[in-house]
């Protein structure tokens, strides 16, 4: 869908002025992606947004993955929109799981970009990633007191077993 | 005199008579005027009076004026606006009334996935209805969690709240809902003890406000 | 000064008024307001919306996570009932996520039928928001005139994929069938009695001296802000942008067609009625010329590691045999990678992000829904201004919350 034709060229400027942001690029099935260290996400950003080469000022969409088995576990993708040049680009950052309870952090961009909010709400909501310096950092869509990160690969799917003639005396709360 | 007219216009004995609409109209007056006696009075009041019990009058008319409550949750929703439009119009059964306040609704049409969320809020609507008040689960989301068996959808609505009348579907067609609509309503007029007080045992469990009143008092 | 409530975490601005206080009042998730179950937590200065939080999630469903455990052939239907208004464009944004991910042609006899569905279900969409703002704002006839329509679209639907709503009619690497005999009959005649039908829509509101009191100078939002939140679709194009994924980067087969894309100038609520007033014409437009260059050709990609053979090889073919029994019982393979695909649809940009580990099953799916961005657009359009104007942005907005909450 018309992606940024060089994103080589775009990560060799980024590195320039932040030297070291930029880890990898990739071109996959005509999508152009960066991958970006989490601790840079910011200048990333901000350089893309109003860099020479850059102007992607539209973020259309944040969202997050779990890569389990995969390590780095977690990826917050940001769909960056040049809308001058009607180019895409993706800028990807992957985060490790702490452990021990702790959540993986990262920087927040609302600053940058105010339709981040509700997103970055999303991504803590269901993967329980910490957004540093997020306005308003709680539980957007579920209720605000679950616990557990329900779109994280290990959290179950959830349901009940559906009740058959063969299971239904052995089924919890089967009502007589 | 006016009985002798009668009588001469309109032998009883004959059926046809009684298809004059004058003749008709005549005797009515006359039995509003307590002119008619005896035979004429029995078989004017077997052509022209239903008899009924008092509680088989009320059923009927509370089935045929039952007042859903807008709950529209998600696309059975929509479905369920489509019935109230021109094409299948539920305004013919008496159902087009669409309440905003649970206090004022008979029915609660819970069209659409409850989730977990949205659960307690549904059970406390229903809870403000005033009774009687019967529920239909439209779709097979509130029925049963539909195709969403997550986390995050009650696996059916009547985990939490008596329903009465669950359709398939998804979204039923609003065809369907009439269906459910009707069926509802025959349930009111004929077997109003078929539901789930009569099921689990939990009769006695309405309270009208007469006798949380009289029972204050007492 | 008086101390005021405080609602989630973050603080109010301060009135200035002495003797002003703030009231908190709650449009809980069952409102009369038709759209959904959206709560809102208002604060009232008297009639004054001071601040507003929206509260969502009380019809999330967990889509995204089921898609996970399903063959992507059976996340088709889940991800249609997501943004349950505009059920094939949610349908489109998968499936061209996962034809991209997979390399699947898709023959251009399934694009133009693509399109003509995506036209009709844009159309049908605006016909509910029509329907449903006037409702609203008080004018209660619209709704009746807006669904009588709504249903002969929904006829069209029924008569190519057997259900009104929730078809699963697209698949991946065209659409599940081929259109009936007389389809293309309907379809025209709809198209020929529509405009007529439009221009009485316009004719009861367009000068409306009610209506354009309410909406004229409402809920403006300059342009640049509206940018800032992300906001696209038909409010992005009331404020006068004309951004339109149909145009700007075509997809399945847009080219093709000749449309012009409605913009506004103030990004009042009267510029958005206009606004989708006009798609819905130039939707009838397209709709049109995709029925006259309809070409000839398979209605689903002949690759068949994804589309099922035709039933008459079934006999004959053991390969054809083969290839059905690993689609039904496992579902086709998609190469591991990981795409975004955004599509138009009537609320503005949707896009499916789908993740791909080589399996049969995705590994994550997530849609990016346009009302869920918009919503973000109430604050601003709502404070400073009226409770009932806060109820006209509302419906302005055209928010779907099975899109919002997923």
């Amino acid at each position: 869908m018309s992606y940024a034709a060089d994103p080589e060229a775009i990560a060799r400027e980024l590195n320039g002025a932040h030297p070291g942001a930029v880890l990898e690029t990739s071109r996959h099935r005509g999508q152009a992606a960066l991958l970006v260290d989490p601790e840079r996400v910011l200048e990333a950003l901000g350089w893309l947004r109003e860099g020479p080469g850059g102007g992607y000022a539209f973020l259309a969409s944040l969202h997050a993955a779990d890569y389990l088995p995969a390590e780095p576990r977690f990826g917050v993708h940001y769909e960056l929109l040049c809308m001058e040049r009607v180019e895409r680009l993706r800028v990807k950052a992957l985060l490790a799981n702490p452990g021990d309870g702790d959540l993986p952090v990262i920087d927040s961009c609302v600053s940058l970009f105010p339709t981040a909010e509700f997103q970055e709400r999303e991504a803590y909501d269901f993967f329980g990633i910490e957004f540093r310096g997020h306005p308003d950092l709680r539980r957007i869509l579920m209720p605000e007191d679950y616990e557990g990160w329900p779109q994280r690969r290990d959290f179950p799917l959830g349901g009940e077993p559906v009740i058959f003639t063969h299971n239904e005396h052995t089924t919890p709360n089967w009502y007589d | 005199m006016r009985r002798e007219k009668l009588r001469r216009a309109a032998p009883l004995d004959e059926p046809a008579a009684t298809g004059d609409l004058k003749i008709r109209q005549q005797r009515a007056r006359a039995l509003l005027r307590g002119e008619l006696e005896g035979e004429e009075l029995e078989r004017h009041v077997r052509e022209s009076v239903i008899t009924t019990s008092f509680d088989a009058a009320v059923r009927w008319a509370r089935s045929n004026a039952i007042w859903p409550a807008t709950f529209g949750l998600a696309c059975c929703a929509i479905e369920m606006m489509s019935m109230v439009s021109a094409r299948y119009d539920a305004a013919r059964y008496g159902a087009e009334v669409f309440r905003a306040s649970p206090r004022q609704a008979d029915l609660l049409i819970l069209s659409g996935r409850v989730s977990i969320k949205m659960a307690p809020v549904v059970r406390r609507i229903y809870d403000q209805m005033l009774e009687p008040k019967w529920v239909i689960s439209m779709g097979a989301c509130s029925s049963s969690g539909g195709m969403f068996a997550n986390y995050a959808v009650v696996q059916g609505a009547d985990k939490f709240m008596p329903v009465d009348v669950h359709v398939p579907g998804c979204p039923p067609r609003p065809e369907a809902l009439m269906h459910a609509l009707l069926k509802l309503q025959r349930k009111v007029q004929e077997r109003p003890d078929l539901g789930w007080r009569a099921r689990y045992g939990a009769a006695g469990t309405e309270e009208p406000a007469r006798l949380a009143r009289e029972q204050e008092r007492a | 000064m008086t101390e005021h409530a405080v609602i989630g975490t973050s603080p109010i601005e301060r009135t200035d008024a002495l003797d002003e206080e703030l009231l908190t009042v709650n449009m809980g998730p069952h409102h009369p307001a038709t759209h959904g179950v959206l709560r809102l937590l208002v604060q009232l200065e008297g009639e004054v919306v001071r601040d507003l939080k929206p509260i969502i999630g009380y019809v999330h469903t967990g889509i995204e996570k089921s898609c996970e455990d399903k063959s992507y052939w059976k996340a088709i239907p889940f991800v249609e009932r997501m943004d349950y208004l505009s059920y094939y464009f949610n349908a489109l944004a998968f499936c061209g996520a996962v034809e991209t991910l997979a390399e699947v042609e898709v023959p251009a006899r399934a694009q133009y039928l693509r399109v003509i569905h995506l036209e009709l279900n844009r159309i049908h969409s605006h016909l509910v928001w029509l329907g449903t703002s006037a409702l609203d704002l008080g004018a209660i006839s619209m709704f009746w005139y807006c669904f009588r329509d709504r249903d002969r679209v929904l006829d069209l639907f029924e008569m190519s994929s057997g259900q009104r709503m929730h078809t699963r009619y697209f698949q991946v690497g065209g659409v599940a069938e081929d259109i009936p005999r007389g389809f293309v009959e309907r379809v025209r005649a709809f198209c020929a009695e529509m405009p007529s039908r439009v221009d009485q829509y316009e004719a009861l509101l367009d000068r409306n001296e009610i209506f354009l009191r309410r909406t004229k100078g409402v809920g403006i939002v300059p342009r640049d802000r509206l940018l800032a939140l992300g906001v696209s679709g038909p409010l992005l194009r009331a404020a006068g942008e004309p951004w339109d994924l149909r145009k700007v980067t075509p997809y399945s087969s847009y080219e093709d067609f000749e449309f012009k894309i409605p913009i506004g100038t103030v990004g009042d609520g009267y510029d958005r009625y206009r606004v989708r007033m006009a798609e819905m014409r130039e939707s009838l437009r397209i709709v049109e010329q995709a029925l006259d260059g309809l070409p000839e050709g398979p209605w689903i990609t002949g690759d068949r590691k994804y589309a099922l053979p035709p039933r008459h090889e079934l006999g004959t073919s053991m390969e054809a045999l083969i290839h059905h029994f690993k689609l039904v019982t496992e579902g086709y393979r998609v190469p591991a990678g990981e795409v975004y695909y955004p599509v138009e649809s009537p609320r503005g940009e949707m896009g499916c992000f789908v993740v791909s580990d080589g399996s049969a099953k995705p590994a994550r799916v997530h849609m990016r829904d346009p009302s869920f961005v918009n919503l973000q657009a109430l604050r601003e359009m709502s404070v400073g201004g009226y409770v009932a104007d806060l109820v006209q942005n509302l419906a302005m907005l055209d928010p779907i919350l099975g899109g919002i909450d997923r």
